[in-house]
């Protein structure tokens, strides 16, 4: 009785197909015939990104390579009142780039030129669609980088970056994307020219740039991006150490902040993690470990000296097992590559996995580590953990099998769990994977409905009509009521009683 | 919610209710700083007590009413400190007016500005919502980055009620040297250091002597300091230097008063890109952030300023001033003036909070 009438089902789809060829007669002038997809086997590409159990059909999707023709499709869109969800290279892990099945879809990969890289002034100024890693490999021969490094950097774009908010494993000590673009140049989704940001360091007015990176595409359509340069390190160092109880390993992360070192990367991986990553990479991890941390320096070679001895020293008091400190490049890329690999080992050890993503002060690391062991328990599924310790950004990689449909639902009540406890100990339901349509149910958790509203404002202060990337980020109003069975906001646990730590 | 976020909610709500501004204000220390201020005023100084500051988090969360002086202090016991090191211009200097305002000090090219370090903030809006936005966590991208759109505001979309600050550790070690040299040398030695891996923290160039200092790692910065050369000021006179220009109290800025005062000049903030050439403009210059941010007291047309720096991508800003007709900050493209406009309406309907502090219409 739930299946649709059949006269209304076919429609629908005259009625899709009707406004398919409405949109596609609209754009066709205004781009080359090879930049227009409409034909299903053509647009399957762009059905998902990175969050692949999520898709959706585009209606139609279009590949501009001009400024110019950007402008033409947003403009003709607006006049069409079309949803329009701009994508780069589709390494999302949030579904930010989840197509609009009325709408269309704007892959900005074309936009893939470096235009500038000015050494002096430290910037490169590049298409929105530039690789991540192609930036520094441009910037090398000038003694340059770029820091912000998400582990999809050879992949993942600059436009995705500005976007998302990018992190990495470096950005406790460098910072962001936020921190790390100047200027971004795009459109509005009325197909305005619009510049955030300047040249300078800073613009007048509101700090719109600040509002647009990490915005999940939902304010403007950026295609360049002028991003800051840093001088390369003279050299790096990583130090392995082994801790035989996590409590010690998170107290340890503490300590070393707390001694004013900021080290260039901190992160930790559980015992089961590292036993993953160990079976694919063979890097020598110490496996009788409960947890080990890597912590790298940068800097000059006596700078670096100097706090890889700090470092060791606060390690030791700790109680770390065994420390290593990296003697070449060879020995510190081999420390690097099982946490570089998490992702794919764990892949290799489970058919499926869930990846989450929330922040957490430090502090609270170990007693993450046992809540999450006490709920592999109760969900009967299996976690491993890495984390950007030093940031408190967990990634606890929930393993299952999605064709088991009773796993599935178990990862997402585990997934759930996990962002909720997150709340509840002051953090935040995403670090750096963005909200996309993954954690719209973890926003209502997270914001209470004026802030919400607040921030659907600031949508259309941006964008009047509501047509960028709809339906992301921020969760409808039944939404939240529908997953209000169990409300956490800023500590406050639905039943503060219950043992959970 | 306490009894004096309660008050100002309260009094928000009657504002809204009536349509009739209010002027944010606590210590006023920065009532020379944008617009002419209007309606009636607010006293935000009612919002105090305790900081929670966590070392181990680099975080701290303070109410909008403590002033900077006891933050610092608080934050200096465990060895720490405002990395941005924001100007307070007098004693009653507060959190939230650092925030409202959005200046950074004499660091800032180096170690970034108010919004770099801002994490959250909690503020009512134009109708008397309280609302949290951003965390006390270095890493959150959940939802639009709203607090660090109050960051530099002037408070035209809301009443910072508490905001949590990344903070860092106190530098290891710290050189300040000096050269002698025209401003054309200054900045072409800061844009060679500055493509080296080296400790370069701040900069300022006056009157014929360019002033750098160093901060980082002890080996660092013995090192840079050695590779450098020049004179190596000595840290009692080094610090009471960065301290008066941090805070606009070193000669040159007694001296821009002085000209505000008696020869109808202002002094403009130009924010330039670091590698801008000297744009040669009549005036007293000083040149910081290794090139991004140069003061000029001058007595020539605003236009004249405005559109020197707008030639070369950056902007002016009317800082300090009697006549403000020309309007403090650089005005905006039709889009982003949109764009303000709607943001304005959405956070304050009725236009009832410092109107017309940041723009004039706005």
């Amino acid at each position: 009785m739930n299946a649709p009438l059949p006269a209304a089902a076919a429609a629908r789809v005259a009625a899709r197909a009707g406004r398919q060829a409405e949109i596609v007669a609209a754009l066709a002038p205004a781009v080359p015939a090879h930049a227009l997809l409409w034909r299903r086997e053509d647009t399957v590409p762009y059905e998902c990104d990175g969050l692949t159990a999520y898709r959706e059909q585009p209606l139609v999707v279009v590949l501009p390579e001009s400024e110019q023709q950007v402008a033409d499709v947003l403009a003709i869109c607006h006049r069409l009142e079309v949803p329009v969800v701009a994508r780069g290279a589709g390494t999302g892990l949030s579904g930010g780039a989840l197509p609009d099945p009325l709408g269309v879809t704007l892959s900005l990969a074309k936009f893939n030129r470096i235009l500038a890289i000015d050494r002096v002034a430290r910037t490169a100024r590049v298409q929105s669609g530039v690789r991540n890693l192609a930036i520094s490999e441009a910037a090398k021969s000038h003694g340059l980088f770029y820091a912000p490094d998400p582990s999809s950097q050879i992949a993942c774009t600059i436009g995705g970056n500005v976007a998302e908010n990018s992190g990495g494993v470096h950005c406790l000590k460098y910072g962001m994307t936020l921190h790390n673009v100047l200027k971004v140049r795009g459109f509005t989704a009325a197909g305005e020219a619009v510049e955030f940001g300047s040249d300078s360091l800073d613009a007048p007015g509101l700090d719109l740039l600040a509002a647009v990176i990490g915005s999940e595409g939902m304010l403007a359509v950026i295609f360049e991006v002028t991003v800051k340069l840093l001088p390369l390190a003279e050299t790096a160092r990583c130090i392995m150490a082994s801790f035989a109880d996590v409590r010690q390993a998170g107290d340890a992360v503490a300590a070393i902040i707390a001694a004013g070192i900021v080290p260039a990367g901190l992160e930790m991986m559980d015992k089961p993690m590292t036993a993953a990553v160990e079976g694919f990479v063979h890097a020598g991890y110490d496996l009788d470990a409960a947890a080990i941390l890597l912590c790298e320096s940068d800097g000059s070679a006596s700078a670096v000296e100097e706090e890889i001895g700090r470092m060791a020293e606060v390690l030791r008091r700790c109680g770390a097992t065994r420390i290593e400190a990296s003697e070449n490049e060879a020995q510190r890329l081999r420390f690097w590559s099982g946490r570089k690999n998490a992702f794919p080992a764990s892949g290799r050890i489970s058919p499926d996995y869930m990846c989450m993503d929330s922040t957490i002060p430090r502090k609270r690391l170990a007693d993450m580590l046992i809540a999450i062991a006490e709920m592999e328990t109760r969900h009967a599924l299996r976690c491993v953990n890495v984390f950007h310790a030093g940031d408190g950004n967990l990634h606890p990689l929930i393993l299952f099998d999605a064709n088991d449909a009773a796993q599935l639902h178990r990862a997402e009540a585990f997934g759930a769990e996990i962002l909720e406890l997150s709340v509840a100990m002051g953090g935040t339901v995403t670090g750096e994977h963005g909200v996309g349509v993954e954690k719209l149910s973890s926003m209502c958790v997270q914001f209470s409905p004026a802030e919400r509203a607040q921030m659907e404002g600031v949508k259309r202060a941006f964008d009047p009509a509501g047509k960028l990337n709809p339906g992301k980020v921020i969760p409808s109003l039944s939404r939240c009521a529908e997953y209000g069975r169990m409300h956490v906001k800023r500590g406050l646990l639905a039943f503060p009683e219950l043992p959970r730590f | 919610m306490s009894p004096a976020v309660a008050a100002i909610v309260e009094r928000v709500r009657d504002a809204h209710a009536a349509g009739r501004p209010l002027c944010i204000r606590a210590g006023g220390t920065k009532d020379f700083y944008g617009e002419a201020a209007t309606g009636d005023v607010l006293d935000v100084r009612t919002l105090i007590g305790s900081a929670d500051h966590e070392p181990t988090e680099l975080v701290v969360t303070a109410p909008a009413g403590m002033t900077l002086v006891d933050l610092e202090a608080l934050l200096a016991q465990k060895g720490q400190c405002l990395a941005f090191e924001p100007p307070r211009f007098g004693a009653a200097s507060t959190v939230g007016g650092m925030v409202a305002a959005g200046l950074s000090g004499p660091s800032r090219a180096a170690a970034g500005s108010v919004r770099d370090h801002l994490l959250g903030v909690t503020l009512i809006n134009g109708t008397g919502e309280l609302m949290h936005f951003g965390g006390r966590v270095i890493k959150n991208v959940a939802g639009y980055d709203v607090s660090r759109l109050v960051a530099g505001s002037l408070g035209i979309l809301g009443i910072v009620v508490e905001v949590s600050l990344k903070v860092l550790a106190r530098p290891q070690a710290e050189a300040t040297l000096r050269f002698d040299c025209r401003p054309g040398e200054a900045l072409a030695l800061l844009h060679g250091w500055g493509a080296r891996p080296l400790p370069l923290d701040a900069s300022a160039w006056w009157n014929g002597s360019l002033i750098v200092r160093l901060r980082g790692a002890s080996a660092a910065v013995a090192g840079a300091a050695r590779m450098l050369g020049g004179e190596t000021i000595p840290p009692a006179a080094a610090a009471p230097f960065w301290d008066s220009l941090r805070d606009q109290t070193d000669p040159f800025f007694v001296a821009a008063e002085e000209a505000i005062a008696h020869q109808d000049a202002t002094l403009w903030r130009l924010s330039l890109p670091q590698t801008a050439p000297l744009l040669g403009l009549a005036g007293d210059e000083l040149i910081e952030w290794h090139g991004a941010q140069r003061w000029l007291a001058t007595a020539l047309p605003a236009a004249q300023v405005r559109d020197a720096a707008g030639a070369v991508g950056g902007h002016a800003t009317a800082f300090r001033s009697r006549d403000k007709s020309a309007g403090v900050f650089a005005p905006l493209t039709p889009p982003l003036r949109g764009i303000h406009e709607r943001l304005k309406r959405s956070f304050d309907p009725k236009g009832i909070l410092n109107p017309g502090r940041l723009y004039r219409d706005l």
